[in-house]
């Protein structure tokens, strides 16, 4: 059906109001930035957006883990089998090393008892599950199936079977984000296990490498070397295992080594992660004035 | 007096084209594709302000450009800012581009993508975690590679009552 009634509204849109109201629209979304990056003013606003979005973000990955779960079920007889027979080696071998561990935790407790300092192990573990949507792809970020709701908070760290995988940046009511160990802007304080030599080790923004700029010259250290966390910073319990060196350059003309590692946790295969509570009897240093 | 042609969108269907956008943002892809994954939000905010003005206009580019931070967990404003401005040149540039082929209105829509993320470039930058990774320009590329398919599809999308 045609109408022969003109169009009242108008063709050309703009004109002033138009540049007017962008002004409005970026002094409000620079306001938003500077409050969110700043003052973190908006972690309620922040928590609410980050649970409305959840189901959406659930749902984006819920066929591919329906097709997952799909084939699992189908999974043949066979390998089921193997995986039992493997598990229970596993299994032996584990309960042999929670033998020796059992008597070798008592008597770390008496030796720190002795020395009147706390031992820092993970004393409660929650799994989270990652939810498979991909936030950033020049980030190092994934969302997990936890959140403050189950007791996340902000800076927890989160462990692996093999190692070290993370911390929590956000949490909110039923999810949280954590920042994997490899992403450029993190960095987590290592021990040389073999030396006891401290360092830090800062991601490269790829899943498979660590650096370590800030070894000197004569710093001892080889491939193979293992990293562990040293605990400093408060945000990791120390000693757990975080990567293993596998290059060591030194360049006679340069003042510090270029060591690569390789993380030991599985960052971008985990289907699931552990988040750790732990005694933190680390006290921050006053600054200095 | 020809009228052209009127695209009614009612609100439910423009909610619904955006939330799909957003979906298809963060929608698991591999690695390699996840790359060149163009930005959707972007290209549909454009694709509303180009070819229905009417209909949408600074305020719901700025709400999808919040969702789509709430979405990635970035700094909030980041894409709202820049997805206004975008919109703001798209708007100035409407009459123009609407009557250019196709190839040429690509080209727009790369400059303006371009524009889009040279913006969130120097966000992140002021922000203080600056991706300078080349990569990132990949995205604009795509983006305006697939102009022609997005405005086919929502042109049907639009079409159907």
């Amino acid at each position: 059906m045609t109408s022969h009634e003109p169009d009242s509204r108008p063709l050309l849109l703009g004109g002033p109001a138009l540049g007017l109201r962008l002004i409005v629209f970026a002094i409000m979304s620079a306001g938003l930035m500077v409050a969110d990056h700043r003052q973190h003013h908006l972690a309620v606003i922040r928590d609410w957006m980050s649970a409305a979005v959840y189901p959406f973000q659930w749902a984006v990955q819920a066929p591919l883990a329906a097709w997952t779960a799909t084939r699992e079920s189908f999974a043949s007889r066979a390998r089921i089998e193997a995986d039992n027979v493997r598990l229970a080696s596993d299994n032996l071998v584990l309960r042999l090393k929670l033998m020796r561990f059992e008597s070798l935790e008592q008597e770390n407790q008496r030796l720190r008892a002795a020395r009147e300092s706390s031992a820092r192990v993970v004393q409660r573990t929650l799994v989270a599950e990652i939810v498979r949507v991909d936030l950033d792809p020049f980030r190092q970020r994934v969302l997990v199936n936890k959140g403050s709701r189950d007791g996340v908070f902000r800076s927890q760290a989160a462990l692996d079977a093999n190692g070290i995988f993370g911390q929590v940046t956000r949490a909110g009511p039923v999810s949280a984000e954590v920042i994997l160990i490899s992403d450029p802007e993190h960095a987590i304080p290592v021990q040389i296990n073999r030396t006891g030599a401290r360092s830090i080790a800062l991601g490269t923004g790829r899943s498979g490498l660590l650096s370590l700029p800030y070894l000197p010259q004569n710093a001892d250290v080889v491939a193979g070397d293992l990293l562990v966390s040293s605990g400093l910073g408060g945000v990791y319990p120390p000693g757990y295992p975080v990567g293993r060196v596998t290059t060591v350059t030194r360049d006679p003309g340069q003042p510090l080594l270029a060591v690569e590692a390789e993380p030991l946790a599985a960052l971008d295969r985990d289907p699931e992660v552990l988040l750790v509570w732990f005694d933190n009897a680390v006290v921050e240093p006053e600054p200095e004035n | 007096m020809a009228r052209h042609r009127v695209i009614n969108l009612g609100w439910p269907r423009i909610l619904v084209v955006t939330l799909a956008a957003l979906v298809a943002t963060v929608a698991p892809l591999p690695d390699w594709l996840e790359l060149m994954r163009p930005d959707f939000v972007a290209l549909t905010v454009l694709w509303f302000t180009l070819l229905s003005p009417r209909l949408t206009g600074l305020f719901y580019a700025w709400g999808a450009g919040l969702a789509l931070d709430a979405f990635n967990g970035v700094l909030l404003g980041q894409h709202a800012l820049a997805l206004i401005v975008i919109t703001y040149v798209a708007s100035k540039l409407r009459l123009q581009v609407r009557a250019f082929p196709p190839l040429q209105q690509s080209a727009v829509i790369l400059a303006l993508l371009f524009l889009n993320e040279f913006l969130l470039f120097w966000l992140d930058g002021v922000a203080g975690h600056p991706v300078t990774d080349w990569r990132r320009w990949l995205a604009v590329l795509v983006g305006a590679a697939c102009w022609p398919l997005v405005t086919g599809l929502y042109s049907r999308v639009a079409a159907r009552r």
